[in-house]
């Protein structure tokens, strides 16, 4: 039986001017386990809580009810009180009778009964209450980031400032991302490559990073601050520390018809190759698919011109296993396939072209050395349209578009056509809109400037049909504001395709438990409050993985999940939460329910043995929790239909003993 | 007159399926009617018109009976609004106001031109069967 | 007031992070609602256990209502979703056995919805006092 103490608090007039404090002292006195109960003006002061303390050190209490405002202002006070006095801080319950009793009721009868009832369901709960004590873990001081791209490495730079290391994944043989495939970035128009090769070059030399390019996660296990990772380790076949990245071999290579990704496929590399001139880490990879020597086994050239004898035909898939405290997530976005979009012709012509595409014809390290020239016979085009909306705030089937709005394309547009009439005055520039969208810094400026400056013709309507004429592109479209039909002859047509997370997020999502929404993004544990964690306890979201940003955004929030990680990688233990689900493992029958319900992945099966009434064992499957995972919801307390899974604190019978007593 | 316009919205509504709310103004349906230039109003203003409640100008304007039901603006909608699924349930409502235009299903044939479009004697048989 | 006016007994389960931060912000504005209502805090809407609904019946209260985050807007992820499912299935349930269905309500209600918060108690408290007592399914061998 508990000896509980009942701790009335005035708060000046707030309670006592309509609760008859002393009268709900009393009443709570006659309640089972009550020993002792008394009323204060302050509770919450030094005096108040000096009561406390020596009412449990006279009375030698075991609980503690103190009924006063809402637990959301004063549990933590109260709880280090009786922590103080030697009591487990979880074995005080807090009677909400200011903000739900005194404040609303203006009758002291009323407030005074209501006061009692929810004292009496205090006490029904303390007389339940266990000593909790919070589970501690320790925290391996290294941190996984997933991608290599603006966000990821921002990411890595900001966490190993900080003085931990950190691996950087990259599934390709280099980081830099999308952006190392822009020309210019908006609204300033900077070089893209000139403000990320710095970056990319920092986190190369940055003594806590590791990069590990051309390599992917194939198994996460653990959970926060104790992650066990696999990194598959792609053969490149050259050595990475022995390649000086002269780049011989990729001009003496005689397979010269591979479509360089890069590039978008608009010219050819060789099959080993370097994916573009400042790649990091600066070494030839050797495309498999390609290869003749690795295909046919003659060849051979490049390991007879490198002089540094990095080539290596016989590599093989490397695995790393390494340990981490926490996982950042930065695997970004891709534009989305434009194959079931036949209105625009995109792939019956090669002068439709993508944003993307454009971006690569525009820069000086592109297939055209910079200079604009329609992809299928090398001319000037003199008139472009540039359609934005491809593929974005579309519902109208799921596999075709996306539903909402991919953000960037309006900015990229306006960059896209300034840009052009900039450098060749003599084209004309359309640009077809459904709205503008421009909310950010000098954003909407940078646009009027498209438009009063450089003369790019703004179309409110949309463009219906792209039909390849000879060698123009006759484009029809709608001008909804003049209300009428246009027909422009085009000699380029640049869709701004909508974008999506990179695919490889879904199965990384799945290894992290970490949830997603419809359109695969990542989620955050709060949309507001907290957009760079995911629900799932120490894993992190940076860029364009949790939902369509420019670079300024990603950036920011490359630095918010980096002091999030450092925040977590700071701490030597974790202290978990103890009001979390605990399974009675005599009453579980194995059956996966609470699996299955919970956000985080808490809950595991685990093969145990028991020992039976007769001296025999028998292994049986039951629910295992992670006290440092669980976040203390009780989703699966309801699910389990043995009644197996309780949730600590707020105990079944816990509840019911409150229910209880407000219906007696 | 506002409540039999309202009742006509209505009726559109439900015989069409179609909700304009649904639409986001970006004149693809527009872009792509091949009738264009011979209309007073335009997939983006039926729409709009139904929307907002102008039955009447719509009911009287021949633009009507200008649309092929081709469903280009079907196609294309990126809201799967469907204009001309609008445009018909609107000609069908013009068609019972009048009252006795209706055909037995089995007529039709007897009125068929062979040098009509497949999609034309689809409409028509929709238009007619209701 | 009469002393032997009938006054319902109505328990609402509030989650700790919306709803019961609601009923906080309600009473800092001093927004009255019904002394019937009786507030049991819950870590999450998906915590409720129709049990303890039940339960609330069987020892005679005339109400229960279950107050949550917004959908999408769970401190938990999906927390009140899980709710939503299971409550749907008890109301129907309870449809069935002839409870009326005023008895019980599921309402989302933010932490900054402390005005809702009241109307949706003040609402309830007078719905279910309409109805009068529960009898169909108080035990009445809980009865003291």
């Amino acid at each position: 039986m508990q000896r509980i103490g009942v701790f009335v608090c005035w708060c000046g007039s707030n309670i006592a001017g309509t609760v008859d404090v002393e009268a709900v002292a009393a009443a709570l006195r006659n309640e089972p386990g009550v020993v002792f109960s008394t009323t204060y003006q302050y509770m919450c002061s030094q005096a108040g809580q000096d009561t406390i303390r020596a009412a449990i050190a006279e009375h030698n209490l075991t609980g503690v009810v103190v009924a006063s405002c809402s637990p959301r202002m004063h549990e933590a006070t109260f709880r280090k009180t009786v922590a103080a006095a030697g009591l487990n801080p979880y074995m005080v319950e807090i009677a909400n009778i200011r903000e739900q009793c005194s404040w609303i009721h203006k009758d002291m009868a009323t407030g005074t009964e209501k006061a009692i009832i929810l004292g009496k369901a205090a006490v029904a709960k303390v007389n339940l209450n266990a000593p909790l004590t919070p589970g501690e873990s320790p925290v391996t001081k290294r941190a996984l980031v997933i991608g290599g791209g603006i966000a990821g490495i921002q990411t890595a730079l900001d966490i190993a400032d900080a003085g931990f290391p950190v691996d950087i994944v990259e599934t390709k043989p280099t980081i830099g991302g999308k952006m190392a495939q822009l020309d210019k970035t908006f609204p300033t128009l900077d070089c893209a490559a000139c403000i990320l090769t710095p970056k990319m070059v920092d986190a190369a030399q940055h003594e806590n990073i590791r990069i590990i390019s051309y390599a992917e996660v194939t198994e996460v296990k653990g959970f926060v601050g104790n992650f066990d990772v696999t990194i598959k380790k792609k053969a490149r076949f050259v050595k990475e520390d022995i390649c000086t990245g002269c780049g011989l071999c990729t001009e003496k290579c005689p397979q010269k018809n591979v479509p360089n990704e890069f590039n978008l496929g608009m010219d050819n590399r060789r099959a080993i190759y370097i994916p573009f001139a400042q790649a990091v880490p600066k070494v030839a990879t050797i495309d498999p698919n390609y290869c003749t020597k690795l295909k046919t086994g003659k060849c051979g050239v490049c390991a007879k011109v490198c002089t540094a004898g990095a080539i290596d035909y016989e590599a093989k898939d490397e695995y790393i296993y390494e340990k981490y405290g926490a996982i950042v997530a930065a695997t970004g976005f891709n534009p989305i396939s434009l194959e079931k979009f036949d209105e625009f012709a995109y792939n019956s012509s090669k002068d439709v072209i993508t944003s993307l595409e454009f971006e690569r014809l525009t820069n000086a390290a592109g297939p055209t050395a910079g200079k604009l020239l329609r992809p299928s016979d090398g001319e000037h085009p003199h008139t472009i349209v540039f359609v934005q909306c491809v593929g974005s705030r579309c519902d109208a089937c799921s596999e075709k578009g996306k539903e909402y709005c991919s953000k960037i394309c309006c900015m990229y547009t306006a960059k896209h056509a300034m840009l052009t009439r900039d450098k060749y005055p003599d084209t004309e520039v359309y640009v077809f809109y459904i709205d503008v969208r421009t909310p950010g810094k000098n954003f909407d400026e940078f646009y009027r400037r498209a438009v009063e400056e450089y003369g790019v013709k703004y179309v409110k309507g949309m463009v219906g049909k792209v039909s390849p004429v000879g060698n123009k592109l006759k484009v029809q479209a709608s001008d909804l504001i003049a209300n009428k039909q246009m027909v422009i002859d085009a000699d380029l047509v640049v869709l701004a395709a909508a974008i999506e997370p990179d695919k490889s997020a879904r199965p990384l999502a799945t290894m992290l438990t970490a949830s997603m929404d419809t359109n695969d993004f990542f989620t955050e544990a709060h949309p507001k409050l907290r957009p760079v964690e995911s629900p799932t306890a120490g894993v992190f979201l940076s860029g364009a993985c949790q939902g369509p940003k420019d670079i300024p955004e990603t950036v920011a929030q490359a630095g918010a999940a980096a002091s999030k990680v450092i925040g977590l990688l700071v701490k030597d233990k974790l202290k978990g939460n103890p009001c979390v689900a605990q399974s009675d493992e005599l009453m579980c029958n194995g059956c996966s329910s609470c699996e299955r319900v919970c956000p985080y992945g808490a809950i595991t099966y685990i093969e145990k043995e028991f020992r039976m009434e007769d001296k025999s064992t028998r292994v049986r499957r039951v629910a295992s929790v992670n006290p440092a995972v669980c976040q203390g919801c009780g989703a699966c307390t309801v699910a389990c239909p043995s009644g197996a899974m309780d949730l600590n604190g707020f105990k079944n019978s816990q509840i019911m003993a409150e229910v209880d007593a407000i219906c007696k | 007159m506002n409540n039999k316009n309202e009742l006509r919205r209505e009726q559109i509504l439900r015989m069409s399926g179609v909700n304009p709310r649904k639409c986001m103004k970006c004149g693809k349906c527009t872009a792509t009617c091949p009738s264009f230039d011979e209309m007073e109003y335009h997939p983006h203003e039926f729409v709009y018109m139904v929307e907002s409640g102008e039955i009447e100008p719509l009911i009287r304007s021949e633009s009507l009976y200008k649309c092929l039901t081709c469903f280009a603006c079907v196609e294309k909608c990126p809201r799967s609004v469907e204009p001309a699924k609008l445009i018909e349930a609107v000609r069908n409502v013009v068609i019972r106001e009048k009252g006795g235009a209706r055909l037995p299903v089995d007529a039709i044939p007897a009125q068929l031109d062979d040098d009509m479009p497949q999609q034309l004697l689809m409409a028509a048989l929709r238009k007619y069967s209701k | 007031m009469q002393v032997n006016e009938y006054r319902p007994l109505i328990v609402a389960f509030c989650c700790n992070w919306c709803s019961y931060a609601g009923a906080d912000l309600a009473g800092s504005n001093r927004l009255a609602y019904s002394a019937d209502v009786k507030i049991i805090r819950v870590p999450c809407s998906c915590r409720v256990n129709p049990m303890f609904i039940l339960r609330a019946f069987q020892r005679g209260a005339d109400g229960v209502i279950i107050c949550g985050c917004h959908p999408g807007d769970c401190h938990y992820t999906s927390g009140n979703y899980y709710a939503r499912r299971r409550m749907t299935a008890l109301f129907s349930m309870l449809d069935y056995l002839g409870i009326e269905r005023e008895r019980t309500r599921l309402e989302w209600v933010s932490a900054a919805e402390g005005a809702k918060f009241a109307a949706t108690m003040n609402d309830f408290a007078e719905k279910v006092a309409a109805l009068g007592e529960n009898k169909r399914l108080e035990d009445l061998r809980c009865k003291r």
